[in-house]
């Protein structure tokens, strides 16, 4: 999987928790430029992708990510 | 059942302007937002729009100890507080050893003075045990262990709940036994949010939650509604008679429905109005109650028991006008989801939970959803089967408030027409040998004989299967016609799986036979029904097919004629075969 096909699949996540049918994610999409993305929804996405990608992050990466981009890296790096 | 997180927080977009307002205030010493967007979620999926009032992080002190607090001024319905087993944990560890032993009671002593101090109703959450193996299970024998302290505090909780009416416990240590710390906390949910719960666990602790304050309201389960077949005991009554329906201690899956039935007799002794709705003859149903040793269940542990033919929306709404509660306090078991969704489309409100295909797993899945929460028990509520026994013989049955036409028309029925194969063969000799209900003249053929009969010209034979929108049924139905002369066609076996009666399957199946006849030039189909103890309910079977009695010493011989017969109007379709 390429990390294109990884953004659909994390930007049809996004849509689902936030309530938010039309939200467009780029790699470069950081959480203050999404409404609805605070803190806690932040971690209600991250067990989402987890559970999807069958993965798990640690603590430590969670808090790490600037942008989506580099989730996507971080997911990457565990496929 | 259970609604993922996201699902309840979704709830809270819906128009709550008809549903009734039940003030809640939610104080914890963790972070509380999810918990608080699940309860409401929660709430709306019962029909209550809760206003909550969620105190700032960690107060749950100074609420309750400053009358100048929010929460006085907030007046709340209920208050639910949270104290978490970690926090509990990290004031343990702080205190010097000779402290650690009074954990337990200071708790003890400040839920006191909250008792004393607040005139709404408090529902305290008990505290999943966390196992820091400091001791090992030497910890039972040392009373300043952690797990010590926390089961003392859960036994106390226990016995201050006695003490004080307005105090419920909401038994997160009961949800933790029943899924596992593994799936109730999550170490990175933990740690980014301070939330002790994890995302997947949040909705069951918001359910139980929610569970005691609809309790409280009168908003609970009432009555349970029992199949019979393979869901109170193993087996088919009617076709496998009393001696070989499964039920009992010993080895095999007897034990599970013997257990069951425990946990039903239980219920009942609790004040569960138990009632039965199963498709069989009256007399066949009952028989087990009356005769078979195992069985725990008992016709005067039943307040209701509707055993016929009819479809079980119509039964369970003869029983809710029996009873007169409401279609949402009554939980209807069955294992045929046929059925299930038949009761789900027709009858809104009734709990209809999907037991697992293992009767094994039935007991387990059903606790796992605390469907009987309560608010208050006592002694009054035992007594309550035999007056509404009573009020079953006053009331008489209505029927048909469901329209059977669109009903069956919304199925989608398809069947596939066979004759015998080497695929079908064994289940034709199967059903033969096995089938007593919907078997015309019950006469039993082995596999050898099913053989030779498919290859014989003399023989007609047809195997009917049936799918529906909710699935497959296989092959439910056989039929061997005997060719006896030119004209004449006798139904030698006609029989059908009692899962599939009353959905015009009959109707079809003789549509089949009878253009079967017309194209081979029969003018006659005779059948005859020879009755036996078990197949009563097709002794008026060809009359009302339109067949004619043939006037003779056997009286139950009857004659179709072919030339004049209308093609009989039905909801199932034929899927084409190809091998013809």
């Amino acid at each position: 999987m390429d990390k294109n096909e990884i953004l659909t699949q994390v930007q049809d996540i996004f849509r689902d928790i936030l309530d938010e049918e039309s939200l467009v994610l780029t790699h470069e999409t950081m959480a203050n430029d999404v409404d609805l993305w605070d803190s806690l929804t932040h971690i209600q996405l991250v067990v989402e992708i987890e559970k999807h990608f069958k993965t798990n992050f640690t603590s430590k990466e969670i808090i790490s990510w600037k942008d989506v981009g580099e989730m996507i890296d971080c997911l990457k790096d565990k496929m | 059942m259970i609604t993922t997180f996201n699902e309840l927080k979704k709830n809270l977009k819906k128009d709550l302007k008809s549903f009734p307002t039940i003030k809640v205030a939610l104080l914890g010493d963790t972070a509380t937002q999810f918990l608080a967007v699940a309860i409401r979620g929660a709430g709306i999926e019962r029909g209550y729009n809760i206003e909550l009032f969620e105190a700032d992080y960690n107060q749950v002190e100074r609420q309750f100890l400053d009358p100048t607090s929010e929460l006085y001024s907030f007046d709340a319905d209920y208050v639910i507080i949270f104290q978490s087993t970690h926090k509990l944990l990290s004031t343990y560890n702080e205190k010097s050893v000779e402290n650690q032993s009074l954990v337990a009671n200071e708790r003890l002593e400040f839920l006191k003075v909250i008792c004393n101090s607040i005139k709404s109703k408090l529902v305290y959450f008990n505290y999943p045990e966390i196992e820091d193996s400091v001791f090992g299970s030497y910890a039972n024998k040392v009373k300043s262990s952690f797990t010590y302290q926390i089961r003392k505090l859960n036994y106390e909780l226990m016995n201050m709940a006695q003490q004080y009416p307005n105090l419920f416990i909401c038994d997160i240590s009961a949800l933790q036994n029943k899924f596992g710390r593994e799936m109730m906390f999550d170490s990175s949910v933990y740690v980014s949010t301070e939330m002790v719960f994890s995302i997947e666990a949040i909705p069951h602790v918001a359910y139980r939650t929610m569970d005691i304050i609809c309790a409280a309201k009168g908003k609970f389960n009432k009555c349970l509604i029992l199949d019979l077949d393979n869901t109170v005991w193993g087996g088919v009554i009617g076709d496998d008679g009393l001696e070989n329906i499964q039920i009992g201690h010993g080895f095999g899956i007897g034990k599970a429905f013997s257990e069951f039935q425990y946990w039903v007799k239980k219920l009942k002794n609790r004040g569960i109005i138990i009632t039965v709705c199963s498709k069989n003859n009256e007399e066949t149903a009952k028989e087990p109650f009356s005769k078979h040793p195992e069985m725990v269940l008992h016709l005067e542990d039943i307040a209701i028991f509707i055993a016929n033919w009819d479809n079980k929306a119509d039964n369970i709404r003869n029983i809710q006008s029996i009873l007169n509660i409401g279609f949402d306090s009554m939980v209807f078991l069955d294992d045929n989801p046929f059925e299930r969704n038949m009761v789900r489309q027709n009858v809104s409100g009734v709990t209809i939970p999907e037991l697992p295909e293992d009767p094994g797993d039935y007991l387990e899945y059903l606790y796992g959803l605390n469907l009987f929460e309560t608010a208050s028990f006592s002694d009054n509520d035992t007594n309550r089967t035999n007056q509404y026994q009573v009020e079953a013989q006053r009331v008489a049955l209505q029927k048909n408030f469901t329209n059977e036409d669109d009903f069956l028309k919304s199925l989608n029925m398809v069947s596939e027409i066979k004759p015998f194969d080497k695929f079908t063969i064994p289940r034709v000799s199967q059903l033969s040998q096995r089938s007593n209900q919907f078997n015309l003249r019950t006469i039993r053929y082995s596999e050898a004989e099913i053989e030779t009969i498919s290859k014989d010209n003399n023989y007609q034979n047809f195997t009917f299967t049936l799918s529906d929108k909710y699935g497959e049924n296989g092959l439910i139905c056989v039929i061997i016609l005997e060719k006896i002369n030119t004209e004449t066609v006798v139904i030698d076996t006609w029989l059908m799986s009692c899962r599939v009666l009353k959905r015009g399957v009959e109707k079809f199946t003789l549509n089949t036979i009878v253009n079967y006849a017309k194209e081979y030039g029969f003018k006659q189909i005779v059948g005859e029904y020879i009755p036996t103890a078990k197949n009563s309910i097709v002794e008026n079977h060809y009359q009302q097919l339109g067949f004619s009695v043939i006037e003779s010493e056997n009286q139950n011989l009857y004659a179709l004629d072919v030339d004049n017969y209308v093609i009989k109007e039905c909801y199932v379709t034929t899927k084409m075969n190809t091998e013809g």
